[in-house]
């Protein structure tokens, strides 16, 4: 019916009127917004001042125990920046999960945000309850990242595992599943950090990065001193989880800032 | 030149068209019409729980959830499918069975509930512990007992599987393979399962084939006299957690919705099960302990069994003479739905020829 060369010519055509309904991406500055710096938060993990080393590398607990850790994973979430007088930058989408095993997980940038000095920062260990009622999720809350209970569903908001000679468990293995976004057990707990004096000077050109020391060992007193001849595995949303959360709210540290 | 440039556009507006509808179906199958891909609220339904906010559903969408919902790729050893424990003819419940196996053979420890009306659910599973539908198929594939797969282990599967990309490209827009689209095509899927047109729905919105005789308007009566305050019109549940008296198994030990809470006074409590098509879906119960909906109701008169946490509405069971649990039968047959268990969009469709 169409001679062969109108057919190709279809063909072509049809290809761009196809491609034609794409649009190009929008660029920086296109729409008139402000233009914004970068922030760079960087994570060194250590047990009461030992670096953390993954593997054989043997600490102590506040009970006395010894432990090896083999994991130890947390969502870092819903950051907030704030300037001395009070404004704030609400960093969007602010879910990462926080990695020992992938160093890269310890460093990162938090995009667009107005140039300024910023004193303080505010975020949350664990995913907030909305995320946890809100279906599938991509990206850092992916499931198949494995912190996620498909049986009672919501985020693990952080996960150690280890081993102690202490733990009674199977291989003296010690293993804390820290979860919950609701009710009087949940795990989520919320971390403020006063840069004191100092600033975060986030200009279009210059990204200052600020620097927490995370004490594992934290999770395990203050005000909780956890014995792994006791308390060795909890997977569960119960006091155990409680007492784990109320430990390590408190396991992050500033340690300077560089401008 | 310009002439021929001329016509080959408008070979191209003509082409087009047929290209891109010719290669979708097949032309000798009758096809449904497009609106059958659109999420609608029954007239005597309230609104679903479930919004298809973020998650509208398409034609491309829709199928590539049923195809996943058909698929023992979701399983360990690809021997599983949500379709082995849900079956269309039993409203997707699994008749015969008080207990599904899983893979390996497995037995499970709960009856596999029915699939319809999903949309409408507040939680999923008869403890609640799933709190979303685009969640809710994350449990099945993970437990061990039932498809005991990994889900990095599925999208690993998918993605190597060329009929999915292109699916997930028509869905979606590029072949892409996470677990948030995964999970919303069989959203799509499992939340236009809508069960609706009962002759009990017929009769309720005056349409014809809505006619009940006697016997049945008496059972809808004392239905609503007997049990309607936990099976409530016209979902046919209020999606509470009770404690309806059954005799709890020591070989099964399930502790209900406790096991989500760890609330002691949570023990041995279950979501009440809605009733539509309650003809099709035997064995009932959680357990599956009764066959018949005779057996079911005398469970009732005369079964029920006291315990700390039983539902005091059903402190002194129901009583219900022979000839009201007959009639409350009759009346519960009027819920079935026999245009759901052979709607084609729910059916296994084979999908080559879209391919």
């Amino acid at each position: 019916m169409f001679p062969k060369k109108y057919l190709l010519g279809a063909l072509l055509a049809g290809a761009f009127v196809f491609s034609s309904c794409k649009k190009e991406n929008p660029q920086p500055g296109d729409d008139g917004t402000p233009a914004t710096g970068s922030l760079t938060v960087s994570l060194s993990t250590n047990v009461n001042g030992q670096p953390l080393v993954l593997g054989t590398q043997t600490y102590l607990n506040e009970a006395g125990d010894s432990f090896t850790v083999s994991m130890f994973r947390y969502y870092l979430t819903n950051i907030v920046l704030y300037r001395p007088d009070g404004s704030t930058y609400v960093e969007p989408e602010s879910y990462r999960l926080i990695s020992e095993s992938q160093p890269g997980s310890l460093t990162f940038s938090i995009n667009g945000v107005p140039p300024g000095d910023y004193s303080s920062m505010r975020f949350m260990i664990g995913v907030d309850s909305t995320r946890n009622v809100s279906g599938a999720q991509t990206g850092a809350l992916d499931p198949a990242n494995g912190m996620f209970w498909t049986w009672s569903t919501g985020y693990i908001h952080a996960k150690f595992e280890g081993t102690s000679p202490s733990s009674p468990g199977a291989g003296h293995m010690v293993a804390f599943h820290v979860g919950g976004f609701n009710g009087p057990h949940h795990g989520i707990r919320g971390v403020s950090t006063s840069f004191g004096t100092a600033r975060a000077s986030v200009s279009t050109t210059s990204t200052p990065t600020v620097f927490f020391d995370v004490n594992l060992a934290e999770w395990f007193k203050n005000p909780n001193t956890i014995s792994f001849a006791t308390e060795y595995n909890n997977t569960g949303v119960n006091p155990t989880n409680k007492m784990i959360a109320d430990n390590y709210a408190d396991m992050f540290t500033l340690n300077h800032i560089q401008n | 030149m310009r002439r021929r440039v001329f016509l080959a556009v408008i070979s191209a507006v003509i082409v087009t068209p047929f290209f891109f509808s010719g290669c979708a179906e097949d032309p000798y199958i009758p096809q449904p019409a497009v609106d059958e891909y659109v999420f609608r609220v029954p007239s005597n339904f309230p609104q679903p729980v479930y919004n298809f906010a973020n998650n509208t559903v398409s034609e491309a969408g829709f199928k590539l959830g049923r195809k996943l919902f058909y698929d023992p790729i979701l399983s360990r050893d690809n021997s599983t499918s949500c379709a082995s424990c849900h079956q269309q003819a039993s409203a997707f419940a699994h008749t015969e069975h008080r207990f599904s196996h899983g893979i390996n053979d497995q037995l499970g420890n709960r009856n596999a509930p029915p699939v319809y009306n999903m949309a409408w659910l507040p939680y999923f599973m008869w403890d609640g512990g799933i709190n979303h539908i685009e969640s809710q198929p994350s449990g099945p594939i993970t437990n061990p007992i039932e498809m005991d797969e990994s889900l990095g282990n599925v999208i690993a599967k998918l993605s190597a599987t060329p009929a999915y990309r292109a699916m997930f490209t028509d869905a979606f827009g590029d072949d892409t393979i996470t677990t948030q689209r995964m999970f919303r095509a069989m959203a799509q899927f499992m939340g236009m399962m809508v069960s609706a047109n009962s002759r009990y729905d017929k009769y309720m919105r005056g349409e014809t084939g809505g006619e009940m005789n006697a016997q049945e308007l008496s059972g809808l009566s004392l239905f609503r006299q007997k049990c309607a305050s936990c099976h409530t019109e016209p979902l046919f549940s209020d999606y509470a957690f009770r404690n309806n008296g059954l005799a709890a198994d020591p070989t099964i030990n399930d502790s209900g919705r406790t096991h989500i809470t760890q609330n002691p006074a949570d023990m041995y409590k279950f979501k009440t099960p809605s009733l539509r098509n309650i003809e099709l879906t035997t064995p009932y119960m959680h357990d599956g302990r009764f066959i018949t909906l005779d057996q079911a109701l005398n469970h009732y008169t005369s079964g029920v069994v006291a315990g700390p946490t039983l539902d005091p509405l059903l402190a002194d069971g129901i009583p219900m003479t022979a000839q009201e649990k007959a009639d409350i039968i009759t009346f519960l047959k009027t819920l079935t739905d026999i245009s759901f268990t052979i709607d084609h969009r729910f059916s296994e469709h084979a999908v080559s020829h879209e391919h």
